[in-house]
């Protein structure tokens, strides 16, 4: 086989191909080190020490494993409360928001009406608009309804759709043959039990995505609690920890004990329904459907 | 599993359903609704929560904050007429509202161009066959779903100038990094490198395009001799054209709203050292919820909204130049 005109094995395309890859790999393993380092420095900040957080040069590792901290920051604020607050808001809207905009998707998708492709551009063109454009007539809204300081501001309009997820859905079930639903309505089906018997179960995938980004978006919301809560028994974590941190001040190992502990479920979310999350994106950039 | 799933729930609707369309039909004949009337009606009703939502929660109030800008509205007062006052004031009088466009605009240019190349490296170098390619990519993807206060807070403590982990990082090359979130140079760059941390969230946009190319062409290219940088200009560069379009389109829109970083990084939305970090919104904000000057907030929510519309048609009108589409693309 080996000729003396064969190339030496650094001239070789299939060598050149390993160390290129070879090169990637470390530089994705530098990158990836650089991206989990920032979560290794919370977790060891918050089982430190308040003197070792401020020795220098600060340490990798705690000296002493304090997980007294996270106790101790639990207690310093009524977390457990705000904690349920927060699973409270973002259980109901995830359930509205699945519900509602797989209706209007649906609609969108199956029902053929008069005005429906005008409408549904203007569904898309108000993904456009800046949040913040609405936000204070929004709040003069709610403020007259006498809403302000009850949950109804942060609930309500997730009972009302969002074009996004709109968008995501009507994509996902333009994929699904009209002939199904044509044959159901043969069966003599309405609408509505076409959606819920037939629809609802084909689209689950995506409707998992829809319940994951609501549920995360509920979560982290902080702007909606900052505006139109005020009583802090009502408060959720974002706002809550926003408060916390005037009380603590930088006492750095508090911050840090409750900054893991408020991201923690989302982590286990994400790694859990990893695959949902990056489907979200992809149908959302238009590959699928 | 879905498929018989579907069927069984097909048979079991099966004789209810009859009954029901016998008395639908009964009833839209006396009520003289056609079929094609019905579809109409049931199309409406679909969708009505959006139509609802749409009406009150965005059209209405965006006419309602139009009428309200003209006016010095403070929420309990009436509201006056008072012509282009707010906007006059904006251009003349406001110094604050000076620095909060230049504050938002310099963090627009700097975090648009930034996130897209970050986003798009990224995605090349993910893009390869590589062992444990899965467990990089979730690594990479998973800041992107991080986000709120908490982050917020690791943010301030990793960019602490004595001893947080950027500057310790820094003095391992010997760099005598900066005091970030204290010196008002540095304030808007400390919220750039928080930003480039999530990156990964666009990535993954591209990926799923880049994924779609076939390595066929790419292999066509090899057998011409063509090099990667030549096979990403050609080849991989057109392919994701339109997500570039689509990345920019959304993220300039993003980074006009930043509000929340500077909110909570600095003392309760005070704007930061030297007002560095006062944003546009947060401008807004204290107009509207600190002093309740709805008027004026109106007005500059208003110039904002114009503002975004222009860029956006602005970037449409120039997408056309270089945005590459396939044949038959969409459906």
């Amino acid at each position: 086989m080996n000729s003396t005109t064969a190339p030496k094995f650094y001239e070789t395309k299939k060598f050149r191909e390993n160390v290129r890859l070879t090169f990637v790999t470390l530089l994705l393993l530098a990158g990836s080190t650089l991206i989990l380092m920032p979560l290794w420095w919370m977790i060891s900040t918050s089982l430190k020490s308040p003197a070792e957080i401020a020795q220098y040069p600060p340490s990798f590792f705690p000296e002493k494993l304090n997980f007294s901290n996270y106790v101790e920051a639990w207690q310093t604020a009524p977390f457990t409360r705000w904690a349920l607050n927060t699973l409270f808001l973002a259980t109901v809207g995830t359930i509205g928001s699945v519900l509602v905009n797989s209706l209007v998707a649906y609609g969108f998708a199956k029902i053929r009406f008069k005005g429906r492709n005008a409408l549904f551009v203007i569904v898309l063109s108000t993904m456009l608009i800046p949040g913040f454009v609405t936000m204070v007539p929004q709040y003069i809204l709610f403020s007259k309804l006498g809403w302000v300081n009850t949950y109804l501001p942060l609930l309500v309009p997730a009972f009302l759709g969002s074009a996004f997820f709109i968008f995501l859905l009507r994509q996902f079930m333009m994929g699904i043959p009209n002939e199904l639903v044509e044959a159901a309505v043969l069966d003599g089906a309405g609408h509505l039990q076409i959606w819920w018997h037939i629809m609802l179960p084909l689209t689950k995938p995506a409707l998992i995505t829809v319940a994951i980004f609501t549920f995360n978006g509920a979560w982290n919301d902080l702007l909606g609690p900052l505006l139109y809560i005020n009583d802090e028994s009502m408060y959720t974590l974002q706002i809550g920890l926003q408060t916390f941190k005037g009380t603590v001040q930088t006492q750095w190992h508090y911050l840090m004990a409750m900054s893991v502990s408020v991201l923690l479920p989302v982590i286990l979310l994400f790694f859990f329904f990893q695959k949902y999350f990056i489907e979200g994106s992809n149908i959302s950039s238009g590959t699928k459907g | 599993m879905k498929s018989s799933d579907t069927t069984l729930a097909h048979t079991k609707g099966g004789s209810k359903v009859m009954q029901e369309q016998k008395a639908a039909e009964t009833v839209g004949r006396t009520k003289g609704l056609s079929k094609k009337a019905k579809e109409n009606l049931a199309g409406y009703l679909f969708i009505s929560p959006w139509i609802i939502g749409f009406l009150g929660l965005t059209l209405g109030p965006l006419l309602f904050s139009l009428a309200a800008s003209f006016t010095d509205y403070n929420i309990t007062s009436k509201m006056n007429f008072i012509g282009l006052e707010n906007y006059k004031r904006m251009f003349t009088m406001d110094d604050l509202f000076r620095t909060s466009l230049f504050n938002t605009i310099y963090y627009v240019i700097f975090s648009v161009p930034l996130t897209t190349a970050g986003a798009i490296l990224l995605a090349v170098l993910l893009n390869q066959k590589i062992k444990g390619m899965k467990f990089f990519r979730t690594i990479y993807y998973l800041p992107a779903v991080l986000s709120g206060v908490a982050v917020y807070f690791l943010w301030m403590q990793l960019l602490s100038p004595s001893t947080g982990l950027v500057n310790t990082m820094l003095a391992w090359i010997g760099i005598d990094g900066p005091a970030w979130l204290f010196d008002p140079e540095w304030t808007k760059p400390a919220l750039l490198l928080m930003k480039m941390w999530s990156v990964g969230g666009g990535m993954l946009l591209y990926l799923a395009i880049m994924q779609g190319v076939s390595a066929q062409m790419y292999e066509a290219a090899d057998i011409e001799g063509a090099s990667p940088w030549q096979k990403f200009y050609h080849i991989t560069l057109p392919m994701i054209s339109p997500i570039i379009f689509f990345d920019v389109i959304t993220s300039t829109i993003g980074a006009f709203q930043i509000f929340q970083e500077a909110y909570v990084m600095t003392e309760n939305g005070s704007g930061g050292p030297g007002n560095s970090l006062l944003f546009y919104n947060l401008h807004m904000w204290n107009n509207a919820f600190e002093v309740f000057d709805m008027g004026y907030a109106s007005a500059m929510a208003w110039l904002l909204f114009i503002i975004v519309m222009i860029l956006t048609t602005v970037n449409m009108k120039l997408g056309k130049r270089w945005v590459h589409y396939e044949g038959g693309d969409s459906k």
